[in-house]
């Protein structure tokens, strides 16, 4: 799953439309979302939807959390992760995430809605924008991952909300992703699929004998400027029962540049549209 | 200006007018051994904004006396009532505003046939309707649970006068003795009752109460109630004037940290919350303590329509406890030394409760301070809660600090709490109705070191100024919580200065107390919500997370030990 000649236009085209088709598909669910509709049920529209579009893989199954789930309060085990029978209610905020492969190409998104009108779910929405901003602006600057961290930490507390990504497993705000080449079966094990596991094992050993690592948290690993590729960047900021978040690709080239694969996501064109307004 | 009005059985009258001509008309009605000199105080505020009548009942004052018990049935105190309002306002219907047997006769008209559709809207203070007290007293006498039994006894012990009261001659002669008004002297408000007054009225009682022995019927009424309760009443009972919802669907209960002659004492309080019933039912705006006073089924948060100020509410438990606060309905003022925190604060305090607002306040700043009083009060109100929390840290040796960080912590965490105190405390006070001041110290306070000497001698000052503070004001009703927190973690640590210590060694020093208050893991959030606590059960002391509780047990079990502590160096390095 290294980064290398994945920044080509040819794979970034083909990495930008899984993502276009991964947003669609948590789109196309949250449109259809209604009171009483379980996390299950959610994931498995999400499921059905993607497996109908040519998906035949997962990097990782697709997850879905209803009202104070997006939070992660009390996510002590990864087993919290995986859905559950909590039915959305009119005004609970909810989180769709999934990570599709096709044709041996990954995306891994995150989308962060709202069932009716709640107004801890759009400050938080509307906050989230700045997080965008800075993490581009410090990869482009150079900075080491470890740093940048620290700074959306500073930028979450001066916010007055909570790190959550900080519950992720290794308390990752990205990791890389890249292409799928496998000869396992298609098998998912811990809610992982396998076939991507031993791509993301084979970059773990890789990088960690160049000490970097292809996950990105806060510990001493990441105390490096970003590794050219593709970074599936994550931040989850939460305040009271409320999270929010947004995943999606960040291209890194090798002369060290930044930018967001894709524009063209709902987030963005929600925070376009809004400074449209204003 | 004054004018007599016939009573229909030829009874005069004396009715007192001031105010404005045009405004809503406001009647008050006095109680016994009054006469209407008892609202001086009352209807001189509210003269400004209404026009206000205040006469004096048959018997009492200037009006006619007339013989004979017969004549002070309620039912002909009503028609006195009615050609008041005749005389003063026959167009448009009154506001109604009585004490002790004027509240009784009030109730009588609101309840009955009369006067319906005269009266917009009723301020009752300690008297109830003798139809309400009639069933309240039958319902405890033929269910005597122990909590009914001791609103029975509390109540039969206030009112054993009025047993003497129907005996005859006898108070005549204790009246013109001058023995009753040696009495009343010794209670708080209750004036100078002429004999006069007291004899006649003496039939109040005696033609009113325990005239039959049947039970009376049910009186209900549709038009806005609002008790006044005082809650040191020596004659009426709390539970009597205001378990009384079944009769009456729109109440609104108030009980004020006063004794039963509040128009006297509280004359401020009294005008404030009946001018606000009055607005209510003739504009409809609502004012915040009127809100919370109506007596509802549907279950409200637990601080609808408070008013909390919070100093320091930028950040930490200031943030977190404005948070809290207005998540569980307050309405919360912000004040920070840092504006674009505190504006952040209720932005965010604004997403959870009902409106928030922030201030620039240097809590230091004695004139800031007052400026802030004023403004606080024009555009919010007075507050219920008002918390001194904004404060600094200091650490280090006591000989390295300096004449300058011992004054910036002085000004700061003590002189700030006693501006905060003074003003914002001052408010609560003048406002009559009672309220909540409290004060952020900290388990410093008794847990001496030699790593804090200054901030712990500045929370250990403000933990002994809450605890004066409190036994001055609890006559007024207004609490006064110290709240001590252990190891919270929150931005102080970064922010504290440590003194001895190179800007290296400084820097090191503050980013081992972070990581070591991290790793207590004490949220911000889980202080705010222990202080909501302490607030709802008015704690003299809330010591808060574990080591602050052991710390306030360990110093007055074993002060020796935590001397002995206090040798060790608590600053990482």
């Amino acid at each position: 799953m290294a980064g290398k000649g994945l920044t080509d236009s040819a794979h970034l085209g083909k990495f930008r439309e899984v993502q276009q088709l991964a947003y669609a598909a948590a789109e196309s669910v949250a449109q259809t979302l209604q009171p009483g509709v379980t996390e299950k049920q959610a994931v498995q529209w999400m499921r059905e939807y993607l497996h109908g579009r040519g998906v035949q893989d997962w990097f990782h199954v697709p997850f879905a959390w209803f009202g104070d789930r997006t939070a992660f309060h009390n996510f002590w085990t990864p087993v919290k992760f995986f859905p559950t029978h909590r039915r959305l209610e009119e005004g609970m905020p909810f989180i769709l995430d999934c990570a599709p492969v096709r044709d041996g190409y990954m995306a891994d998104i995150g989308y962060a809605g709202c069932l009716g009108t709640n107004p801890v779910y759009e400050q938080l929405m509307h906050d989230l924008a700045a997080y965008r901003t800075l993490i581009v602006t410090r990869v482009r600057e150079g900075a080491p991952l470890r740093q940048i961290y620290r700074d959306v930490d500073a930028l979450i507390d001066r916010h007055g909300y909570d790190n959550r990504h900080r519950v992720y497993p290794g308390r990752v705000i990205a990791h890389q992703i890249g292409t799928v080449h496998s000869r396992l079966p298609q098998f998912i094990a811990a809610g992982f699929g396998i076939r991507s596991l031993q791509t993301l094992v084979g970059d773990l050993i890789l990088e960690r004998m160049h000490h970097r690592s292809p996950l990105w948290a806060d510990g001493e690993i990441s105390n490096h400027p970003a590794t050219p590729g593709l970074w599936a960047v994550e931040p989850h900021i939460g305040f009271r029962d409320v999270g929010v978040k947004f995943e999606e690709i960040l291209v890194v080239t090798p002369s060290g540049d930044a930018y967001w694969l894709d524009d063209d996501l709902p987030h963005v064109r929600r925070w376009q549209q809004a400074a449209a307004a204003s | 200006m004054t004018r007599d009005i016939t009573a229909t059985d030829g009874v005069t009258l004396r009715v007192h007018e001031s105010g404005l001509p045009g405004a809503p008309t406001v009647v008050c009605m006095h109680g016994y051994p009054d006469d209407h000199t008892l609202w001086d105080g009352v209807t001189a505020e509210l003269a400004q904004r209404y026009h206000v009548v205040a006469y004096d009942v048959r018997g009492a004052g200037e009006s006619g006396r007339p013989h004979g018990r017969q004549a002070y049935r309620l039912d002909q105190l009503v028609r006195d009532l009615a050609a008041v309002i005749d005389a003063v306002s026959p167009d448009r219907p009154v506001h109604l505003l009585a004490h002790d047997w004027g509240s009784v006769q009030a109730w009588h008209a609101v309840t009955g046939q009369l006067l319906r559709g005269r009266i917009s809207s009723y301020t009752s203070i300690s008297g109830p309707c003798l139809h309400h007290a009639d069933h309240w007293l039958r319902a405890r006498v033929r269910r005597p649970t122990p909590r009914a039994f001791r609103e029975l006894v509390t109540q039969l012990r206030s009112s054993w006068y009025i047993a003497f009261f129907r005996l005859p001659l006898l108070p005549e002669l204790a009246w013109r003795a001058g023995l009753i008004q040696r009495v009343l002297a010794r209670t708080d408000g209750a004036g100078t009752p002429t004999a006069a007054n007291g004899v006649n009225g003496l039939q109040l009682y005696r033609a009113n109460i325990m005239a039959r022995l049947a039970a009376l019927p049910a009186r209900t009424t549709d038009v806005p109630v609002q008790v006044l309760a005082p809650q040191r009443d020596p004659f009426v009972s709390l539970s009597l004037q205001t378990d009384i919802a079944r009769w009456v669907p729109n109440l609104a209960v108030r009980k004020l940290p006063a004794g039963h002659w509040l128009p006297r004492t509280h004359p401020h309080a009294v005008a404030r919350c009946a001018s606000e019933l009055i607005d209510y039912t003739e504009r409809g705006a609502q004012a915040r303590g009127l809100r919370r006073a109506w007596r509802t089924e549907r279950e409200r948060p637990r601080f609808a329509d408070a008013l909390v100020v919070i100093s320091g509410g930028g950040s930490g438990i200031g943030r977190a406890t404005a948070l809290e606060f207005a998540e569980h309905g307050a309405e919360v003022i912000v004040t920070d030394i840092d504006q674009q925190a505190a504006e952040r604060t209720a932005q965010l305090a604004n997403t959870l409760g009902p409106r928030a607002r922030a201030y620039l306040l240097d809590v230091s700043d004695r004139g800031a301070m007052e400026k802030f009083g004023t403004i606080l009060r024009e555009n919010h109100g007075i507050p219920d809660i008002v918390i001194n929390n904004a404060g600094i840290a200091v650490a280090g040796p006591f000989f390295e600090t300096t004449v300058a960080d011992w004054e910036r912590i002085i000004d700061v965490n003590l002189w700030g709490v006693i501006h905060g105190c003074q003003v914002l405390g001052g408010l609560l006070v003048e406002g009559g109705l009672g309220g909540t001041i409290v004060n952020i110290a900290s388990a410093a306070a008794y847990l001496p070191t030699r790593s804090l000497p200054a901030y712990a001698t500045t929370k250990a000052a403000v933990l002994a100024l809450s605890q004066c503070l409190r036994g001055e004001l609890a006559q007024a009703g207004v609490g006064v919580v110290a709240i001590c927190p252990g190891f919270v973690h929150t931005n102080i640590t970064n922010s504290a200065r440590y003194v001895g210590l190179d800007a290296a060694q400084e820097q090191a020093a503050k980013q081992r107390a972070t990581m070591l208050y991290r790793l207590r893991n004490f949220t911000p959030r889980h202080a705010a919500q222990d202080i909501l606590r302490a607030v709802e059960r008015d704690a003299t002391i809330a010591p808060i997370t574990v080591e602050a509780k052991a710390g306030l047990l360990a110093s007055r079990l074993t002060p020796g030990l935590l001397r002995a502590l206090a040798k060790t160096d608590l600053i990482p390095r």
